[in-house]
């Protein structure tokens, strides 16, 4: 018995025509679903910030030293949350840099097969340690030792903070950095090891330049989750907003700010509340920008080897 | 031939990937300023051998490999040999053109550097531009040596990685199949080069190309699958390249150059 191509089309088309729609109209709902709750928090937050700004003039909120919007003497200067904040990335990224690339370098150029197979999952895991556990770390065990060093260290400090957060997102630098050096075309390696370059060489001055673009959307990428990193310094970093680049001191981050204000009784409406809003309309601008900076170089650097 | 002329000599070499023997008792020899071809069919150990001549195979895990390989008549398998060492006296241009993604000047003189060059900035300039004409690219790219190599095309790509290699001074240059990835013209003027460049060099060229290895070759190497199964390359047939092209001894080696093999 035979089929004939023409009653197999009209069969299996319309069936699979139909299906074709319902797939599509159920995709598209998800991803509305996603844009759409974005689109709710971005008018969320603009609407309280204008609120805010109704109140208190731009340019106080930037350019005022001072951050007490819970005291009686009210004054609403970010830039001590912004310093925090800043304070703490960088000194995580401090951490976090180094040691993630030596961890990239060494998995993408000198591990074996077998133990970078072990290996990568083994620092993926510490990705997805809880926050709150590598807070508790700070505070316990971070701060302890940071006040032996050095006697003069606050109980709530930025370093500790610091060092933990280097520590939370030292997976992430290394992974993406990974990806980038071993997207490097093996013919670059074979071109600088027949030229009589050694490993290090090869590692260091050839597929890291290389990978630079892919290595530097993984630093812009930390950065960001370390400026929008919340429980660590909620914990050990304190409630001082305070203008200080002394990373022993306790200061007081924009996330760790509208922490402390949504535990408190502080009530709804009232210019406190408002701020909380500023402030993290601010943080969503500042991650955002990074986040679209990152999104270009990653396609330069596709670009590139694809 | 007088063996003062040999330069690089394989004694019963074999290589295995794992336990897989991939080239089995290559017994031939590459004379001083000459060029020699290793012709054959795909997937029968050229590449593995020209390979084994700068110990590059043992970049791959499980490549290991038993005889010897005199390069001036001292074992560059000894265990006392420094790979990066054989690799600067041996070079390497690869099929594809591979600059590195830096400026034309920092394609050639970071070999260089890494090879301990401590001179002065013009003396630098100097060995990048004698680099660069040796390769036939100095007039095509002496106003923009700070543009990145990977803005060139093809054919001066591959100019590029010959000017990179001979800036280091080799003795021997390996090419494994330079032209293939280039068209006719550029083809040509690849090979104008390699005939320029054994007057100081050694060449020894991978091709796939048979009239590319009569053109170009004084000896030839004719490599071909053998032993069970026909699994392990071997060289069948070597001499000088009008004897192998005109009265092959091997007739394998007459069946391939006509055509009625591969």
């Amino acid at each position: 018995m035979t089929t004939t191509i023409q009653s197999l089309k009209s069969q299996n088309h319309l069936k699979r025509d139909r299906e074709k729609k319902i797939v599509r109209a159920l995709t598209f709902v998800f991803a509305l679903l996603s844009v759409g709750t974005t689109a709710g928090i971005i008018y969320e937050l603009l609407n309280e910030t204008i609120l805010f700004f109704r109140e208190v003039s731009i340019i106080e909120f930037f350019t005022d030293t001072r951050w007490t919007p819970l005291f009686a003497s009210k004054r609403f200067g970010v830039l001590p949350l912004v310093n925090g904040t800043l304070l703490v990335a960088a000194g995580a990224m401090l951490v976090a840099v180094p040691l993630g690339l030596l961890a990239a370098i060494f998995l993408s150029e000198y591990a074996s097969e077998r133990l970078r197979r072990i290996l990568k999952p083994i620092l993926e895991i510490l990705a997805g340690i809880p926050t709150v556990v590598y807070g508790y770390f700070a505070l316990l065990f971070i701060t302890p030792i940071l006040r032996d060093l050095f006697p003069e260290t606050q109980i709530f400090n930025a370093a500790s903070a610091s060092i933990a957060m280097g520590f939370m997102i030292l997976p992430l630098m290394a992974s993406v950095s990974e990806d980038a050096l071993s997207a490097v075309p093996r013919s670059l390696r074979e071109a600088a090891y027949a030229m009589g370059a050694t490993k290090f060489e090869t590692a260091t001055q050839v597929v890291l330049p290389a990978a630079l673009s892919g290595v530097a959307a993984a630093f812009i990428l930390a950065v960001s989750r370390a400026i929008g990193e919340t429980m660590i310094v909620a914990i050990a970093a304190g409630q001082q907003p305070k203008l200080t680049l002394n990373p022993l001191q306790s200061v007081e981050t924009m996330t760790a700010y509208i922490v402390q204000v949504s535990l408190g009784d502080t009530p709804h409406q009232s210019i406190a509340y408002k701020t909380i809003f500023a402030v993290g309309m601010l943080l969503f601008v500042m991650t955002l920008v990074m986040n679209i900076i990152s999104y270009f170089v990653t396609k330069r650097f596709r670009e590139k080897y694809e | 031939m007088d063996n003062n002329h040999v330069v690089l000599e394989t004694k019963n070499l074999n290589v295995f990937y794992g336990n897989f023997l991939a080239i089995k008792d290559v017994n031939f020899q590459v004379f001083r300023n000459q060029i020699t071809a290793i012709i054959g069919p795909s997937g029968c150990g050229k590449s593995t051998l020209l390979r084994s001549f700068n110990r590059m195979n043992e970049l791959v895990p499980s490549a290991r490999s038993e005889g010897k390989i005199l390069f001036n008549g001292e074992d560059i398998y000894d265990p006392t040999i420094d790979p990066v060492e054989v690799r600067r006296k041996i070079g390497m241009v690869f099929q594809k053109p591979n600059p590195f993604p830096k400026s034309i000047y920092e394609n050639i003189a970071w070999g260089l550097k890494i090879n301990g060059f401590r001179g002065s900035k013009s003396e630098m300039d100097d060995l990048v531009e004698q680099a660069l004409r040796g390769a036939a690219l100095w007039d095509e790219v002496k106003d923009k040596l700070d543009q990145s190599g990977l803005s060139l095309s093809g054919g001066q790509q591959q100019r590029l990685c010959i000017a990179r290699a001979i800036a280091i001074k080799p003795e021997v240059i390996l090419m494994d199949e330079p032209a293939s990835a280039l068209d006719p013209i550029a083809t040509l003027k690849i090979e104008d080069l390699m005939r320029e460049l054994k007057e100081n060099y050694t060449i020894v060229i991978v091709t796939h190309n048979m009239q590319e290895a009569a053109r170009v070759s004084d000896y030839t190497a004719m490599m071909m699958l053998t032993g069970e199964g026909e699994r392990s390359g071997t060289v069948i047939e070597f001499d000088r390249t009008n004897i192998i092209f005109t009265r092959p001894k091997d007739k394998r080696t007459e069946d391939y150059i006509t055509g009625r093999f591969g």
